[in-house]
């Protein structure tokens, strides 16, 4: 199957999924203890999509060297994700997290280009899609068979330029991009069906665009596989992955506060618990 | 300009495999033509989308490539501001950001078209360079240069067409240095870009009434060349700045601020665009001249 070949071989482990995905959850729990402000809620939602595009579909390189495959954080407010899986992978270290949001550190709330691991600089939303257009069709210039993942908010899918690169992707024929909506239905401050309800059906405006779509659970390891794995190869592929903003901490899950605050001591031993007795 | 600057870029293209151009809705005429039809895969036309212009650019900057981005000067500056700032120059990626018509040069087709602060607008950008040429030979040097820079972000600040030749025995184009195109040794004139020509008119007036005089193509406009600038400022009885911008964050007001620094003796008069939208819709020149520019009004006040 041409998809297969944006996958590692059979290496998928729904159950090895999930426990990574825990322990960059408690990871991210504990680096909130440190600061006042981390956009956990986002990052939780995104943790299995980014897990799965670090673990699961980007090729290693050759001889440990860098993966022929990009990923480009085009929500950038969900980087904490990144930056844990990329302590994990050994490409940012144990100090860089510490010293997050510190003078001492290189680490911000959003991705800054030049550090280890994060290809690009975002924040600002609706940046990211372009760039993904432009490194793809880089790849294919070069006839390297690349793939450029990312991850977009589904509040950045209001922007006029995701759009505008949205209609670029098939206009130019490109087949080596996957790129997943994080759909949790939240922009930083309400509900994006409350405020934009014609914003739904959301895979059909790709669709006319143009673009492969799949759905997928994206909080299910196994689901993201299929969807990636199951692609034509033909063209760029949109994932509109199901989320919950703040998944995994009760208390946390649809609650808009989530978005950027950190948990106190109480709420952060409540949330470590909650997480302990997942499956 | 923009035929000297297509024909410099295509005979980059063809020696660099990762000179790309992304365009906005702009026909290819001339040498982007042969571009277009020899590296299709390497012209990218996005349509009426600067934002995407740029971001594709960025992307492809980030991959190693050295990208052109090129459509009229508004709306590859302006439209796309946040994405020239934050892909481009945040990132520091080497795009060269094609403004093409700049100034008033799109004279009857409304502010919308007309670029008036875009120095001080991509000058304000960390990491941005800025490069304004005044001949058509500046613009082929200047468009070479960009096609090999790997220091960051240029905003090439070109015309359109039908500019004359006027640095034809100058000396040589070096890229963040002014450029004497005459030197004298009474009055200075400063300027860059498309108003040159209105510069060297007004430079051969003023040597008909006997002074010496200079006329500088100050053609970076970032990193503007401090040293040089006060060298004019120090060697001359008096020093003019001719330029095709608003007053604020151009050539007048950093020569300003130059020979307050310097404590500056030589007399110094600054003739810009007014800072103000101009609702004329008549020549170039006739809104240059609505602008308060024209050669007799430099000589009535300056000459």
């Amino acid at each position: 199957m041409e998809g297969s070949r944006a996958t590692r071989a059979n290496s998928f482990d729904v159950a090895v999924a999930r426990a990574r995905c825990k322990k960059y959850r408690r990871r991210i729990l504990d680096m909130s203890q440190h600061v006042s402000a981390l956009h956990i809620g986002g990052a939780y939602s995104c943790t299995e999509i980014v897990d799965s595009i670090y673990n699961e579909f980007m090729r290693p390189g050759n001889a440990g060297g860098k993966s022929p495959d990009t990923f480009l954080m085009s929500k950038g407010h969900g980087c904490m994700i990144q930056y844990v899986i990329l302590e994990d992978h050994g490409l940012l270290s144990k100090a860089d997290l510490d010293a997050y949001c510190t003078p001492e550190g290189r680490l911000g709330t959003h991705p800054d280009y030049g550090n280890p691991g994060i290809e690009a600089s975002t924040g600002a939303l609706g940046h990211g899609l372009s760039m993904v257009v432009g490194m793809a069709l880089a790849e294919r210039g070069r006839g390297t068979d690349g793939i450029i993942y990312t991850v977009l908010s589904d509040g950045e899918v209001q922007e006029g330029s995701t759009w505008e690169a949205t209609l670029m992707a098939t206009s130019l024929k490109l087949t080596n991009i996957v790129a997943f909506i994080d759909n949790n239905d939240f922009q930083s401050l309400g509900r994006t069906s409350v405020t934009h309800p014609s914003f739904y059906p959301l895979g059909a405006k790709f669709e006319a665009f143009g673009w492969e779509v799949v759905e997928c659970d994206g909080h299910d390891a196994r689901s993201i596989y299929e969807a990636v794995t199951g692609r034509s190869g033909t063209k760029p592929l949109m994932v509109v992955a199901k989320t919950t903003k703040g998944k995994g901490v009760s208390y946390m899950e649809n609650v808009p506060m989530w978005h950027y605050r950190s948990p106190n001591k109480d709420e952060y031993a409540q949330a470590i618990k909650e997480l302990e007795t997942q499956g | 300009m923009r035929n000297t600057f297509s024909e410099a870029l295509y005979e980059e293209a063809t020696k660099n495999e990762d000179i790309y151009i992304v365009v906005s809705d702009i026909s290819p005429a001339g040498s982007m033509a042969k571009f277009t039809t020899q590296y299709p895969d390497r012209f990218i036309n996005v349509g009426v989308a600067e934002q995407t212009m740029i971001g594709i650019a960025a992307g492809l900057a980030l991959k190693g490539c050295q990208p052109f981005a090129y459509t009229i000067a508004t709306f590859s500056l302006y439209r796309p501001f946040e994405m020239v700032r934050d892909d481009l120059c945040y990132q520091n990626l080497p795009v060269t950001v094609v403004g093409m018509g700049a100034g008033v040069i799109y004279s009857t087709l409304g502010g919308t078209h007309h670029t008036q602060e875009d120095i001080a607008v991509a000058g304000a950008i960390p990491n941005m360079q800025i490069i304004a040429p005044c001949d058509p030979l500046e613009c082929t040097d200047a468009t070479r240069w960009c096609a090999k820079q790997k220091n960051g972000p240029v905003y090439l600040r070109i015309g359109k067409a039908g500019e004359p030749v006027l640095t034809k025995d100058a000396e040589p184009w070096q890229f963040g240095k002014i450029r004497y195109l005459r030197r004298g040794s009474d009055v200075c004139i400063l300027t860059y870009g498309v108003i040159t020509k209105m510069a060297a008119d007004v430079a051969d007036r003023l040597q008909a009434q006997g002074k010496s005089v200079s006329l500088v193509s100050v053609h970076t406009m970032k990193p503007l060349d401090r040293e040089g600038i006060i060298g004019a400022l120090q060697r001359h009885k008096q020093v003019i700045v001719i330029e095709e911008h608003a007053p604020q964050g151009g050539l007048a007001a950093q020569t300003k601020q130059i020979a307050w620094d310097i404590k500056a003796t030589s007399r110094l008069d600054t003739f810009t665009l007014q800072d103000a939208f101009i609702h004329n819709y008549g020549s170039y020149e006739d809104l240059l001249a609505a602008h308060g520019l024209s050669t007799d009004r430099i000589m009535a006040a300056a000459g």
